[in-house]
């Protein structure tokens, strides 16, 4: 599971959709693994207004990796400011340091092991061989 | 704006038109349908130039390529005239280009003498370029479309070649190719498809929350989307509930078919879960702090209950104070399995629809397969949301039953009507058994019945019947409706 799914996963009790404290769940006790990638920059750059920034920032400290910059990026800055396009002539757009980092973030690293928990409830959903189960016991329902 | 022919393939009719509008939205081109008919693979459409017409036709899984009409007519004097009257100005520009001259003739043939007879009839083009009939620069076909059991064509074009279709995609991904497949995975031409219905390509984001094996993600990252998806049952998604195939052994998961296509950097990841309880972020629209939809894409083809099991978590009766403790004790044990119970079919629609809602982008789409007893076809119940907008509706045939691929549209904030979304409690079945909660399911196994009944009356239906099963699956397919 790419890091990228944490910003859109929270907690499968209904209960606690409702409460702010169910996102972003929190890694525990998690493998991560390294799977490189080509970068998309379309994609980066699609997907950069739907980054909930502050809880990304959470996971990744919680995580140990690398800081992310305290405000998020914008989509200029994903691309490398390259020398200006000839008249009439598309330039293919560069990824920035920014976008090479924000990709190696999200879409790099995997969670491989480990458990995943609600702020709200602390429940624990597990992680297995990158596959977490969201499947909630018969006393959840 | 100029006219292009498109030659279609003659089989899921209702699907043809559909997909190419919705190849016009992705490529952002503007498509007028000037000739349309679900009888005939051919049809003219009108758009703003040659590589509009590629960037539509590139992606078409219905098609087999888009042409630059030349002409038309009834007969070859007719379409003689008309060549002249709508090409005339654009012969010079490919007088001594390499080209060839090829004959399409759709229900009919012709055989090499005739061939090249009316190959010849259209020298006046004086076209002097060498004939090349591999790589040629500009490649022309006349087409000529028969009748029934007819010995003339009833109609005849002439095209330039703009494109060939993605057709090829079909063959790429076949099911019999594929690493790891499971009994109802989707075949490849209609999941790919669906991923054209719902505008999957590049930098998009999509999701398929009744992945099993993986076969529509593995579309939408054919053309480009980033997909993720979810699956109740996690061996389906682990690989270690075995394979589908007879005598394969060995580990097969979701991610070894990624990898078996190159397409493993689209591939965010699966997990396992329930979409009555799922761990997916939705949009409170009660509360406006919460930001919109992150999805631009859901794909499905939900459990129907007859060959999956429509399950979901829970337990059939409610439990007491007891089974409540066991579970509590015992949910962290390895061995663990947590209940489900049998859900009402309409109930999963509408819950798929309300998810679309809440999480979907703005004019996002929601593609999802539904069946349709073949005997209901005449009061069509398609599930609604007031956040969502039907944007097609097509039918796969079968024998005695039909399904259909429905596509949504996440409407705008500001297309929402007032109010629209004080969600309209519905009544579901009651019960707890499947056959009670499921009419389709119902209605399924009591067509058996009745098939039964047809096949042993000589004469009747059930006779006609046996006569279609030797065309095979496909061939049932494309005869619409031929058994019934």
């Amino acid at each position: 599971m790419k890091l990228l799914t944490l910003n859109f996963l929270t907690c499968a009790i209904k209960t606690c959709k409702t409460s702010p404290s169910s996102f972003p769940l929190h890694p525990r006790d998690a493998e991560l693994e390294i799977l490189e990638t080509d970068i998309n920059l379309p994609f980066l750059k699609n997907i950069l207004p739907r980054l909930m920034w502050d809880e990304l920032r959470t996971i990744t400290s919680e995580l140990g990796l690398p800081e992310l910059p305290p405000a998020a990026p914008t989509r200029e800055d994903l691309v490398e400011p390259g020398a200006q396009a000839a008249e009439g002539e598309e330039v293919e757009e560069q990824p920035s340091q920014t976008a090479k980092d924000l990709h190696r973030v999200l879409l790099e690293t995997t969670v491989k092991e480990g458990k995943l928990a609600c702020g709200n409830c602390g429940h624990e959903y597990k992680v297995m061989e990158g596959v977490p189960n969201f499947l909630l016991p018969g006393h959840l329902v | 704006m100029p006219d292009y022919l498109v030659r279609l393939v003659q089989m899921h009719e209702s699907f043809r038109q559909a997909e190419l509008q919705a190849l016009a939205d992705v490529a952002e081109v503007p498509i007028e349908f000037v000739k349309y008919d679900e009888e005939s693979p051919f049809c003219i459409v009108r758009l703003p130039s040659d590589s509009a017409a590629k960037a539509v036709i590139s992606r078409s899984l219905l098609s087999q390529g888009i042409y630059e009409l030349w002409g038309q007519g009834a007969t070859y004097d007719a379409l003689h005239k008309s060549v002249n009257d709508v090409s005339s100005a654009k012969w010079a520009q490919y007088e001594s280009v390499p080209f060839r001259f090829t004959l399409d003739c759709y229900r009919g043939t012709r055989d090499q003498t005739q061939q090249r007879e009316i190959i010849e009839s259209f020298s006046y083009l004086g076209f002097n370029g060498p004939i090349r009939m591999r790589d040629a620069d500009a490649s022309f076909k006349v087409f000529e479309e028969y009748g029934e059991k007819a010995s003339e064509p009833k109609y005849m074009y002439l095209g330039r070649s703009v494109a060939a279709s993605g057709r090829d995609a079909k063959t790429t991904y076949d099911l019999k190719k594929r690493h790891y497949i499971s009994t109802t995975s989707m075949d490849a031409e209609l999941a790919l498809v669906t991923a054209n219905m719902a505008l999957a390509a590049p930098g998009k984001l999509f999701y398929d929350p009744f992945m099993g094996t993986g076969g529509f993600p593995i579309a939408c990252a054919h053309f480009g989307a980033v997909v993720c998806g979810s699956d109740i049952d996690g061996r389906s998604i682990r690989g270690t509930g075995g394979s589908a195939r007879k005598g394969q052994t060995g580990k097969f998961d979701v991610r070894g078919n990624f990898q078996q296509y190159g397409l493993e950097s689209r591939y965010l990841g699966a997990f396992v879960s329930d979409l009555t309880n799922t761990p997916f972020r939705l949009l409170q629209h009660s509360n406006p702090a919460s930001r919109g939809g992150y999805l631009d894409g859901i794909v499905c083809d939900p459990p129907y209950g007859i060959r999956e099991g429509l399950k979901v978590l829970g337990s059939r009766d409610e439990l007491n104070v007891q089974e409540r403790a066991t579970h509590k004790d015992r949910y962290r044990e390895p061995g663990y399995i947590p209940p489900k119970k049998p859900y009402s079919f309409t109930a999963i629609q509408d819950d798929i629809l309300a998810f679309a809602a809440a999480t979907l982008v703005e004019n996002g789409r929601l593609s999802m397969w539904m069946p349709t007893a073949n005997d209901e076809d005449v009061e069509l119940v398609i599930p609604t949301h007031p956040c969502l907008d039907i944007v097609s509706v097509c039918v796969q045939p079968f024998n005695k039953w039909s399904r259909r691929l429905l596509t949504y549209r996440r409407r705008t904030e500001s297309e929402i009507p007032e109010g629209g979304l004080e969600s309209v409690k519905k009544e579901y079945e009651k019960g707890v058994k499947a056959d009670e909660l499921n009419d389709f399911r119902r209605k399924y196994f009591e067509g058996f019945k009745e098939f039964e009944r047809l096949r042993q009356e000589p004469g009747t239906d059930g006779a006609n019947y046996k006569a279609d099963d030797s065309k095979g699956v496909s061939g049932r397919w494309r005869e619409k409706g031929g058994a019934n």
